[in-house]
């Protein structure tokens, strides 16, 4: 059976792909260095448009008002340039009224693709960018720590990483949040107070690590305009050790927080993304993995979600207190408590 | 069946869900088709495989380990036919729900009438209708344009005009839908499905024929009162099965074994529905199918040839959990719990599960809040798919439910309940029955597969229709009308097989069973009181009818429709374990 893998790694090659999500235009070169925020490509991506009668306008039929259209699939037309005309002795035109493009020209009608502010993609992490998608993106790698999570408000920023979190078991208040924390990115424990959030907001902090947070408060979260991402799940839950561990002694180091909503069938996952200097090693990764004895663990669901620990043994199927029947393994916590999981509520720490 | 009636083709069924791919064999034994064996792996249509085959492999290796049979050849592709030394099968069938839904803008020239038809062949399938263009609405075109644009639909319904009725004020609202066609890069253009007056189909063509992927149905609102969905599904599954084998990667192969019969689960699911509709014609009554899976919920419901298919993309027991909130309050899931547990705990196990579609519930309080979160979607969905069932079906009184008989019920979360009472409980809080109805389970998860087979093997789907694969878990006789708690409403006489008898009052607000062993016949007298009405023909009237006995043997729910709960959580909690230990579940 096939397990699925979460990442917690301190070093390792990260590659990203960035795809615009309709047709644009790629502004970067592959082997270009990119930071975080730099944008890549962009796209008109939701258009006006203005549909001109240049019949009507013109006084004439559609056949004959063809005849009159000066402008022509594919330019572009400025404010006030004459887009058909001019006709009989009052030299009646049609003159455009917004900035925009021809698209379609004909049957007496002219539309009009208006300008608008394209959507900008930013490249996402600090790296290089190692493959170019004509017309919808690219992918940009480098070398750091990469910590996958469960949830995003569907936001990214990058800042450097400040780390008042003293275990992996604290709730994180509002009154933690102070002055020396803004712009940055916090990590926090577990947050159930709305408070939290709205404050983070007016501290202009580039992104909040959550252990974990009240379900309560996903509404809210999804209006922060800075990314929030939940490593661990929903509930009063204590970030999981390999993470902890590993963003705890990373203090003062630029993170990349893709708060991205999890999307299976993209290969999408929130994560955070702690770039380093190319010069270091990465450790292979592998996405792919039969559950086995001996390898690292998460719980994924139940009592003792977001804890990890060692699989000892595969069990075949056994019935769960709950009384369903799975297939389940033997886990062992770092407490030297063992437990009996299915499968289903595992997934292996790599 | 005589044995040269028989055709001896093994047939594979391939189920690629959002969470979970099955295979199931199913092989001539004894004369019969039976049920032999599955196999299950995860899907593995996202990261980081990108391919379905992937996972159809790992389930086809389980098959193969149980039943030990080799299903796939050297090149990795499915032994068709089978062979002389056993290995392969000789047909090939596959259903697919993995994948988002569709994005539909729907069309139609009146809003309440062909506009609605469109959305409601929409509803017959994965798909999310994001926009809705129609005369009443006095957008310019420019302006409907940019809405087709910003809802970046996958297909466009086109319905209105009813035959030989209007035709221009149609092609000028389709001007919209063409403009964006042309606008968006060939890759991207919408698959325009006109199912309106045929009459246009010519200028149709040559307006849209060019432009993109153009499909032809015959008219779904052929007069104004009239709406007729069922012509146009299959070519609405053939839009749907094209997207699909460009949406998911893997899919093609799978399209190939079945030889282009690649259907949507939904479909199939709905077509075993219909299928049993006609079986139990006689009856007079529906037939109900409910389906949960983890990416969505589909009710069938079949009234004679009549099929009503709704698929809901939004309640499912996987990533779109949370979708349930946007339908119903927590207190109206916490209702069904015969536990105390806090609405905060509930709200961030719905989110927790929605992370981890695949999870399990460990504990019994897990349990609970994965059944109460089933129940809730079944009643929501039901209610939702019930606007759309026939005014002249037979029923108590407008407002309930029409008869049904039986009730099939599939997904996992029902036919894995550890304890059968878990299952009926689910179903009967979540459906509310009325009548006389036998309640069913697709214990194999077979019943999509069935549908899909009807075509290829209809004797497949005739034989394996029976006890093996769909367990009666009872017949449920519920009555309906108004008295106080605790009143008598019904006497039921029970003539069982042996010639032994028994008779039972029932109070009003109970839940009582009556045992009768699996597949032991018996009859019922029912002499309704108080002019309660127990589908026999009215209130007041009394009836008889034969039954044969489930795994909970027959159970008579006398609990009231609507049913009302208790608003005190104590005393809700309290009647709750009280019904669930009437049909033996124990904690």
């Amino acid at each position: 059976m096939f397990a699925p893998v979460i990442h917690v790694l301190p070093v390792t090659l990260v590659q990203r792909k960035r795809l615009l999500p309709a047709t644009g235009r790629i502004l970067t070169r592959k082997g270009q260095k990119v930071t975080a925020a730099e944008v890549i490509a962009e796209a008109n991506l939701t258009p006006d448009h203005l549909l001109l009668d240049v019949a009507r306008g013109l006084g004439v039929s559609s056949s004959e008002a063809d005849k009159y259209i000066q402008k022509q699939q594919g330019e572009d037309v400025a404010v006030g340039d004459v887009i058909a005309g001019p006709v009989g002795l009052a030299r009646r035109v049609v003159r455009a009224t917004q900035p925009g493009q021809v698209v379609l020209a004909g049957g007496g009608q002219v539309l009009l693709q208006l300008e608008g502010r394209p959507l900008e993609l930013r490249a996402g992490l600090s790296g290089t960018v190692s493959e170019l998608y004509p017309d919808q993106g690219v992918q940009v790698e480098t070398v750091g720590a990469l910590v996958q999570g469960v949830w995003g408000n569907g936001r990214d920023d990058s800042g450097l990483l400040a780390v008042p979190l003293k275990s992996a078991v604290e709730e994180w208040i509002p009154s933690r949040l102070d002055i020396s924390l803004r712009g940055g990115v916090v990590l926090g424990g577990y947050c159930e107070d709305i408070h939290v959030l709205q404050d983070a907001e007016e501290q202009q902090l580039r992104g909040l690590i959550l252990a974990s947070m009240s379900s309560a408060l996903i509404p809210e979260a999804l209006k922060m305009h800075y990314p929030i991402i939940i490593l661990d799940g929903f509930g009063r839950l204590p970030m999981n050790r390999a993470a902890f561990k590993l963003l705890s002694t990373s203090g003062r180091r630029e993170a990349v927080v893709n708060a991205s909503q999890w999307d299976r069938l993209a290969g999408i996952r929130p994560e955070v993304i702690l770039p380093l200097p190319p010069t270091t090693q990465p450790m292979s990764t592998t996405d792919m993995i039969q559950f086995s004895a001996d390898e690292d663990v998460r719980i994924t669901h139940g009592p003792h979600i977001g804890e990890v620990g060692i699989l000892n043994r595969l069990l075949g199927v056994v019935t769960l207190p709950s009384g369903i029947r799975a297939p389940a393994a033997e886990v062992q916590l770092e407490t030297d408590e063992s437990l009996v999981l299915p499968l289903a509520n595992l997934e292996v720490l790599k | 069946m005589s044995p040269s009636s028989v055709s001896a083709d093994s047939v594979l069924s391939i189920d690629v869900g959002s969470v979970y791919t099955r295979v199931v064999l199913f092989d001539v034994v004894e004369n019969s088709y039976r049920f032999l064996g599955e196999g299950k792996a995860f899907t593995t249509a996202g990261a980081p495989h990108f391919d379905i085959s992937e996972g159809v492999r790992q389930a086809l290796g389980e098959l193969q380990n149980f039943s030990g049979r080799i299903f796939l050849g050297a090149d990795k592709q499915l032994v068709l036919p089978s062979q002389p030394d056993g290995s392969g099968v000789d047909r090939c069938v596959a259903t697919l729900s993995v994948g988002p839904a569709l994005k539909v803008v729907a069309v139609g020239l009146l809003e309440d009438v062909s506009a609605h038809s469109a959305q409601n062949l929409a509803m017959t399938t994965y798909a999310q209708v994001m926009e809705v263009i129609s005369m009443n609405d006095r957008r310019s075109t420019a302006a409907r344009l940019d809405a087709v644009l910003r809802a970046r639909p996958d297909l466009v319904i086109v319905a209105g005009g009813t035959e030989g009725g209007a035709s221009q004020s149609l092609m000028n609202l389709l001007e919209a839908v063409g403009l964006a066609s042309y606008v968006l890069p060939k890759g991207y253009r919408p698959t325009v499905l006109f199912a309106g007056n045929q009459g246009l189909i010519g200028s149709i063509r040559s307006s849209f024929g060019d432009l993109g992927p153009l499909a032809i149905a015959p008219n779904i609102r052929p007069a104004v009162e009239v709406e007729r969905l069922i012509p146009a599904q299959s070519q609405l599954m053939q839009v749907v099965r094209q997207a699909r084998l460009r949406q998911i990667f893997g899919a093609q192969s799978l399209d190939q074994w079945t030889g282009g019969k690649l259907m949507p689960t939904a479909s199939a699911f709905g077509r075993t529905i219909r299928f049993i509709g006609n079986e139990y014609a006689r009856t007079n009554k529906g037939v109900l199918g409910v389906d949960i899976g983890a990416s969505s919920t589909t009710i069938a419901a079949a009234f004679a040839d009549h099929l009503i298919l709704n698929v809901h993309p939004k309640f499912g027991l996987g990533e779109s959990l949370p979708g349930l909130l946007s339908a119903c309050t927590l207190d109206e899931i916490a209702r069904w719990l015969p536990l105390e547990i806090s609405n905060d705990t509930l709200r961030d196990y719905i989110y927790n599960k929605a992370v981890y579609p695949a999870s399990l519930p460990v504990t019994p309080e897990e349990l609970s809040m994965e059944h109460a979160l089933a129940c809730q979607i079944i009643h929501v969905a039901l209610k939702k798919t019930a606007r759309n069932f026939p005014a002249d079906a037979q029923r108590s009184s407008y407002g309930f439910l029409p008869y049904f008989e039986p009730i099939i019920a599939s997904g996992s979360v029902l036919t894995l309940a550890p304890q059968r009472g878990q299952t009926l409980m689910m179903l009967l809080n979540a459906i509310q029955p009325v009548g006389v109805t036998t309640m069913a389970v697709d214990q194999n998860t077979i019943a999509a597969a069935l549908g899909a087979a009807a075509s290829l093997n209809p004797l497949l789907t005739v034989q394996s229709l029976d006890s093996n694969n769909f367990q009666n878990l009872c017949t449920v006789i519920s009555p309906v009308g108004e008295a106080q708690i605790g009143t008598p409403i019904l006497r039921v006489h029970v003539v069982f097989g042996d010639g032994s008898e028994n008779s039972v009052d029932i109070k009003y607000g109970s839940l009582e069973m009556i045992k009768l062993p699996m597949g032991q016949a018996a009859t019922l007298q029912l002499h309704p009181l108080h002019r309660f009405d127990v589908g026999m023909g009215g209130p007041g009237r009394s009836g008889s009818v034969k039954i044969v006995g489930g795994g909970l043997g027959l159970v008579i729910d006398a609990r009231g429709r609507p049913l009302q709960l208790p608003v005190e959580p104590a005393r809700r909690i309290e009647i709750l374990r009280k019904w669930f230990w009437t049909l033996g579940v124990t904690s």
